[in-house]
C-alpha cells in the first residue's frame, strides 16, 4: 500500500477517474435510463461518497466510472486516458492493474482459502513471484488485522472478517483507486466502523483514492467529498 | 499452476461425481472405440495377408486393356487401316522368353509363367472340374506360398513327374481318391492324360481347395493343345504395396493386361473402404455422446458458477480468460477420460486377443485378429478431445459474455 507514483508536476491535475456526460440506458421496449449527463472529476487521494435516495444510480455510476458497464453516451477516463474505444480486454486489464472493486457482499471465491483469494488478482498480474504473492497477501492480511486467518476458507469467517478480505484483493495490485458499492451495507455497526476506518486510512495513510457508494448519511459526511444522485442526475445534497 | 487450471479444476472437484460420470463416459468410448478399430483392423490385416498370399502381386494375362492395333497401322504409322482382316490370334502371351527377359532386370520380385485352362478330373466314375495350371515347380513356389499349404505329398514332386498331379485336398475328397492314386484328366482340346496324384494342399479358401489343381507346364501344354505358350505370368513383389506401380509400369512396357492384386480384388478394397467408414462413424457417434456428458456438466458449472464468473470479471479477468477456464474444464475431462480410455481400450485387446474360437469360414481363425496401431489410440483420443473442447467450448462462450453488472445487481 504505497503512494501511487507521482508523474510529474501536473500529476494532481489529472484527474484519476473523469466522467463526460455520461448517460447509460438500458435498451428496451422501455428503455431505462440509469444516470444521465453526469460530469465529474475525481482526483488522486480523494475520498468521495456517492449519496441517493434508493434506485438513483448510485450502483450503475460506479460501475460505470468502474469500467465495469460501459456507457450509451459519454466517456470515462481513466489517469487521463479515454476508455471509450478500448478493447475489452484492455479495459479488463484496467481493471486489474488501476481499479479495485469492493461490493456489499464480499464475493470470495468459496473453493479458494483467503491468502489464495487475495493472490487471484496478482496471479492475474503475474508481475510478482510466488513466493512474493504470498508474501504481499499476508501483509495485507495482517494490516486488515487477519494475520490469523490467511489459510482459512471464507466460510470460515464472519461478514465484517469477509468484507475485509474482499478489501485485501481489492489492494491486491496496488491499484491508486478503490471503488465500494455500499461496503459497510451488511454489517453490523463495530464491523461497518472497522471497515470505514480502514478505507479513511488508505486514503490518509497511503494516498488511495476511494469512491464509496453509502446510504449512511453520517459516514458520508466523514469522507472529504460528496457527490448526491436523484434520479440518475447529480444534484446538491 | 496457471490460475485458469487451478480455478477450472475447483470447479470440477466441486461436481465431483458428476466430473467422475463424465470421465467414465469419454473412457467407455475412447476404450470401445480403440478395441473396435484394433479388431476391425486386425481382420483387415488378415483377411488381405490371407488374400495376397493367396494370389499373385500383379498378374499378367493374355489380354491387353485395348484392342491392338492392326499390325498394317503400326508398320507403316497409318492412321486408319480399311479392309484389313485380323488374323485369327490364338491367344496368350507371345513370346515368353522374350517377355521375362524384358522384366528381369528392374523387377523388384520374382515371376513365374503359367498356363491355366479348365480340365475334368475323373476317378471311379466321379467327374469334378477345376482350374489346371501348368508351371515350372521351382519357379512357381517363388512366386507363391502353396509350398507351405501342402497336406500330403510334396509340391516338388512334380518337377520329377511328368505325369503328377498336386490338387486341393477337396477335390481329393469329392474324387475319392488319395495320394498315389492315378486319374484320368480331360480337356476341351480334346487330350485325355491319366495323372499321378502327387501332392494335396489346403489353403483355406475353399475355391482353391475344391476347385484347383497343377501339374508341370510341358503337360499342361500338350493337355490344352498350346504347344510352347503361355497365358499367365504371376509376379510376387518384394513390397505388395507397389503393385499398383509395377503393373502399370508392365502393362506399358509390354501392351498386355497386368493387374494388380488390389485391382482384382477392387470391389474387396471398397468394401473395406465402406467398412472403414462405418467404423469411424460409429467410433465419431459414441464419442459424440460422451461429448454431451461434458457439455452438461459444463453448463452446470458455469450456471452454477455465474457469480464467481462476474467477480472475476470485475477483477480484471477478460473474456478470453474466463472462455479458456470452462474450455479447461471440457478439456480435462476428454483427457482424463482420453488416458484411462487408451489404458481400458489396451486391455480389452489384451483380453479379445487371448479368446480362442473355432469359426469354419472361408478363411479359418482360431483367435480374434487384432492390431496393435497407435493411430487407432490417436484417433479414438483425438476424438474424444475435439468432442470434449467443443461439448467446452460452447458453454464456456456463454460464460465468457455474461454481463458482470447483471448477476452483481441481481446478487445483492
Ligand atoms: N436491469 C434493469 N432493468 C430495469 N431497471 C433497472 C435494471 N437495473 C437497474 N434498474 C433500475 O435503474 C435504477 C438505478 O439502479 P441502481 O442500482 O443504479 O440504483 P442504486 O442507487 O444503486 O439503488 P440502491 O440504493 O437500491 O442500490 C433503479 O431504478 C433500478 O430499478
Ligand atoms: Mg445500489
Amino acid at each position: 500500500m504505497s503512494a501511487p507514483p507521482a508523474t510529474g508536476s501536473d500529476a494532481a491535475r489529472v484527474p484519476l477517474i473523469e466522467a463526460r456526460g455520461l448517460t447509460r440506458v438500458l435498451p428496451g421496449t422501455v428503455p431505462v435510463t440509469l444516470v444521465r449527463g453526469i460530469d465529474l472529476a475525481i482526483q488522486p487521494g480523494e475520498f468521495v461518497a456517492i449519496t441517493g435516495p434508493s434506485g438513483s444510480g448510485k450502483s450503475s455510476l460506479l460501475y460505470l466510472l468502474g469500467l465495469l458497464d460501459v456507457p450509451s453516451e459519454g466517456e470515462v477516463l481513466v489517469e487521463g486516458e479515454a476508455t471509450h474505444r478500448l478493447s475489452e480486454a484492455r479495459r479488463a486489464r484496467m481493471r486489474l492493474a488501476s481499479l479495485g472493486f469492493v461490493f456489499q457482499f464480499h464475493f470470495l471465491l468459496p473453493e479458494f482459502t483467503v491468502a489464495e483469494n487475495v493472490m487471484i488478482p496478482m496471479r492475474k498480474l503475474a508481475r510478482l513471484s510466488r513466493g512474493e504473492m504470498r508474501a504481499r497477501a499476508e501483509s495485507l492480511l495482517a494490516e486488515l488485522g487477519l494475520a490469523d486467518h490467511a489459510d482459512k476458507l471464507p466460510d470460515q469467517l464472519s461478514g465484517g472478517q469477509r468484507q475485509r478480505v474482499a478489501v485485501a484483493r481489492a489492494l491486491a495490485n496496488e491499484p491508486p483507486a478503490i471503488l465500494a458499492d455500499e461496503p459497510t451495507g451488511s454489517l453490523d455497526s463495530k464491523s461497518s466502523e472497522q471497515v470505514f476506518e480502514i478505507l479513511r486510512a488508505l486514503v490518509d495513510d497511503h494516498g488511495k483514492t476511494v469512491i464509496a457508494v453509502t446510504h449512511d448519511l453520517d459516514m458520508a459526511a466523514r469522507m472529504d467529498r460528496r457527490l448526491h444522485l436523484v434520479d440518475g442526475m447529480l444534484a446538491d445534497p | 499452476m496457471p490460475l485458469v487450471l487451478s480455478i477450472a479444476l475447483t470447479h470440477i472437484g466441486g461436481r465431483l461425481r458428476q466430473s467422475i460420470i463424465s470421465v467414465l463416459g469419454v473412457m467407455l468410448g475412447v476404450g470401445f472405440s480403440i478395441a473396435m478399430a484394433s479388431l476391425m483392423q486386425g481382420s483387415q490385416d488378415d483377411f488381405i495377408a490371407t488374400l495376397i498370399d493367396a494370389i499373385p502381386h500383379v498378374e499378367v494375362s493374355d489380354d491387353r486393356r485395348e484392342a491392338a492395333p492392326p499390325p498394317a497401322a503400326e508398320r507403316f504409322g497409318a492412321v486408319n487401316v480399311i479392309g484389313a482382316r485380323p488374323d485369327d490370334d490364338t491367344r496368350g502371351l507371345r513370346n515368353p522368353v522374350r517377355l521375362e527377359a524384358m522384366l528381369e532386370s528392374w523387377l523388384p520380385g520374382r515371376m513365374a509363367a503359367s498356363l491355366s485352362g479348365q480340365a475334368v478330373l475323373r476317378y471311379g466314375g466321379r467327374d469334378v472340374a477345376l482350374s489346371l495350371t501348368g508351371i515350372d515347380p521351382a519357379t512357381y513356389l517363388r512366386v507363391s506360398t502353396i509350398g507351405e499349404d501342402m497336406r500330403e505329398g510334396s509340391f516338388m514332386e512334380l518337377a520329377a513327374n511328368l505325369n503328377g498331379i498336386v490338387v486341393g485336398d477337396g477335390v481329393t475328397e469329392k474324387l475319392g481318391a488319395r495320394l498315389g492314386d492315378t486319374i484320368a484328366v480331360s480337356t476341351s482340346a480334346g487330350a485325355v492324360r491319366r495323372l499321378k496324384i502327387v501332392g494335396t494342399f489346403h489353403t483355406g479358401v475353399t475355391q482353391a481347395d475344391e476347385a484347383t489343381g497343377f501339374t508341370v507346364l510341358k503337360t499342361a501344354q500338350v493337355l490344352f493343345a498350346r504347344p510352347n505358350v503361355i497365358n499367365r505370368l504371376a509376379i510376387r513383389l518384394d513390397d505388395v504395396n507397389a503393385a499398383r506401380a509395377v503393373a502399370a509400369r508392365v502393362e506399358r512396357m509390354t501392351g498386355y493386361r497386368a493387374t494388380s492384386w488390389q485391382e482384382a480384388n477392387e470391389s474387396l478394397m471398397e468394401v473395406l473402404v465402406v467398412r472403414n467408414i462405418i467404423m469411424y462413424t460409429v467410433v465419431g457417434a459414441i464419442l459424440l455422446v460422451a461429448g454431451f456428458g461434458i457439455f452438461t456438466i459444463v453448463s452446470t458449472i458455469v450456471h452454477e458458477k455465474a457469480r464467481d464468473i462476474a467477480i472475476l470479471k470485475s477483477l480484471g479477468f477478460e473474456q478470453r480468460d474466463i472462455r479458456r477456464i470452462f474450455l479447461t474444464e471440457g478439456l480435462a475431462i476428454g483427457a482424463l477420460g482420453s488416458v484411462l480410455g487408451s489404458a481400458l481400450g489396451y486391455g480389452l485387446c489384451v483380453g479379445l486377443g487371448s479368446l480362442t474360437f473355432e469359426v469354419k469360414t472361408n478363411i479359418e481363425m482360431t483367435s480374434l485378429p487384432l492390431a496393435y496401431s497407435p493411430l487407432h489410440y490417436a484417433i479414438a483420443c483425438g476424438f474424444a478431445l475435439f468432442s470434449s473442447g467443443i461439448a467446452g467450448y460452447v458453454p464456456a462462450r456463454k460464460a465468457a459474455s455474461l454481463n458482470p453488472v447483471e448477476i452483481i445487481r441481481g446478487a445483492s
